[in-house]
């Protein structure tokens, strides 16, 4: 156990969404997690409403423009250290939109990513799975 | 004293960063402002750098929710230049995933619209319902969202006839739930109380706003694609076109309860006169021209014009989605009501959202509500009404 803070991080972690600008699949697809059927806050992950409450972030879709500085915003409220997780092809690399005027770019020049979970959308095993695995690194 | 609201880029009612200025004076909203643009990825310009087959890959990423609307709407824009069309097999399977996709958002908005008015149950009941849906997709397509079953000139895949009887029991289930729901919507006095007469659009304002779908079928409005301008499989299926007049939430979301049945209705006659033979015919060349597309969409109509030159790409696409002439539809239903009243209107024309909530907004250096505050007002007056009826 090197760093406290980062072993309290693995015990329940509360997530918040961050929507960049996405198709809406993967954000419905975390949606999709709470309801009965995959029901992840047996495991103690709560999605919160404010990302200063916020272990992890869940981030699902490209940059653009308008939106890059509120997301960098949002990542900046949420206390340090904290899991940022890219949900969906997307976040991997610009997905289709690589072309477009819009978007700025893949996220790592802006964001640090812990964990990528690749999928158009991901399914939600995947999603849970690459949690765990984020919560194992540390 | 006018207050100004902020909801959003990052609120809980759009999955879309989308920000709605909410002008206040106490509790009653006189106004609203709608700044939108944060999902703007460019389809329109991708899609000229993109072939025509690799375009509808890229439309069916427009909107998660609609993700069967928009390349059924290109596809027949494409095919409207080539003057082709799909084998009759391949007309009724794109019917059918365009009806299961109506049921699956039906059925998003409606857990959401539960989640806005504190009935957390409604939403994970519903939820829970969509899910075998979704497995249906998985089964058909390979895949939870995101189809590709739309192709220029047919279907990509074809749904075999082993996996009728797995459609047809999701198809009684669904029936019977959906009875459920309904009744227990229109039943319970908690849920009438706080759905009836709000967010009124009436049938002028609907025209003049040019909404669409369900928003305007809701005000008594008769738009529909599937029966002004017939395509694919709908003019051989028997189904109705509901319409309800009073123009508040309660109205809208019969109207989408409703429509999951008539959809059961199109897919159940489609399974079973579905016709034998080729899923697609074959394209060789689009040739230069313009051409519509319209398909109507969970949300209302999609509207999708495509010009050629005769090469393999288009050299313009352009799209239309119904969300945005609903959205601006708010500015009206909105005003006059309560802030406990707008995360439910704003929410009322299913513009693709989720319901997580963002971060606060700060202006001028106070601290506004957040989409938290306004959905812990939505389920305090819920709860008020609740106590009013115990007594
Ligand atoms: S990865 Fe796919 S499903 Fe997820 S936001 Fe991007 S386009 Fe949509």
């Amino acid at each position: 156990m090197a760093n406290p803070r980062l072993w309290g991080l693995k015990k329940s972690p509360w997530v918040f969404h961050v929507a960049a600008a996405s198709c809406n699949n993967c954000d419905i697809e975390i949606l999709d997690l709470l309801t009965p059927r995959w029901d992840i806050e047996r495991f103690g992950i709560v999605l919160v409403g404010s990302p200063r409450h916020a272990d992890a972030l869940l981030v699902t879709g490209v940059l653009n423009r308008k939106n890059l500085p509120r997301v960098l915003r949002v990542y900046e409220q949420t206390p340090k250290p904290c899991l940022v997780i890219g949900i969906g092809t997307c976040t991997c690399h610009t997905h289709m939109f690589e072309s477009s005027y819009n978007v700025v770019g893949p996220y790592d020049k802006y964001l640090p990513i812990d964990v990528y979970i690749p999928g158009c959308p991901p399914k939600p095993e995947s999603m849970i799975m690459g949690v765990v695995k984020a919560l194992k690194r540390l | 004293m006018k207050r100004i609201v902020p909801i959003g880029p990052y609120h809980p009612l759009q999955e879309e960063p989308e920000f709605f200025k909410l002008i206040v004076e106490g509790e009653k909203v006189v106004d609203l402002e709608i700044n939108i643009g944060y999902n703007h990825r460019g389809h329109e310009f991708i899609s000229q750098t993109l072939t025509w087959d690799q375009v509808p890959f890229l439309v069916e990423r427009i909107c998660g929710i609609c993700s069967d609307s928009h390349p059924y709407a290109y596809v027949l824009a494409v095919e409207d230049i080539a003057h082709i069309t799909a084998p009759p097999r391949a007309q009724y399977i794109r019917t059918i995933i365009g009806e299961l996709e109506r049921i699956h958002s039906h059925y998003l908005w409606l857990g959401l619209a539960g989640h806005f008015i504190g009935y957390n149950t409604v939403w994970m009941w519903v939820w829970r319902y969509r899910e075998p849906l979704l497995d249906l997709f998985e089964l058909i397509m390979g895949n939870r969202n995101h189809y590709a079953i739309n192709k220029i000139g047919g279907a990509r895949r074809d749904i075999l006839p082993e996996d009728y009887p797995k459609i047809r029991e999701y198809l009684d289930l669904l029936e019977k739930k959906n009875a459920m729901f309904t009744n227990a919507i229109l039943d319970d006095p908690v849920i009438r109380g706080r759905l009836e007469n709000v967010g009124v659009l009436t049938k002028e304002d609907a025209i003049a706003y040019a909404v669409t779908g369900p928003t305007a079928r809701g005000s008594g409005y008769a738009c529909d694609v599937r029966k002004d301008d017939p395509y694919d499989a709908y003019d051989k299926v028997d189904w109705d076109e509901i319409v309800f007049e009073e123009g508040d939430v309660l109205a809208k979301a019969k109207v989408r309860l409703i429509e999951c049945n008539e959809s059961i209705k199109i897919v159940r006659q489609c399974l079973k006169n579905m016709p034998e033979g080729p899923i697609e015919t074959r394209v060789d060349e689009i040739p230069s021209g313009e051409g519509i597309g319209r398909h109507e969409a969970p949300r209302g109509e999609v509207f999708h014009y495509v010009r050629s030159d005769g090469s393999n790409m288009p050299v313009r696409h352009k799209v239309r989605a119904p969300s945005y002439m609903n959205i601006a539809s708010n500015v009206i239903a909105v005003k006059g009501y309560s802030i406990a009243d707008a995360a439910l209107v704003l929410a009322a024309v299913d513009p693709c959202y989720c319901c997580t909530d963002r971060t606060f907004v700060y202006e001028n250096g106070k601290k506004k509500y957040s989409g938290q505050d306004l959905l812990k007002l939505s389920w305090e007056k819920t709860e008020k009404i609740k106590r009013r009826y115990k007594k």
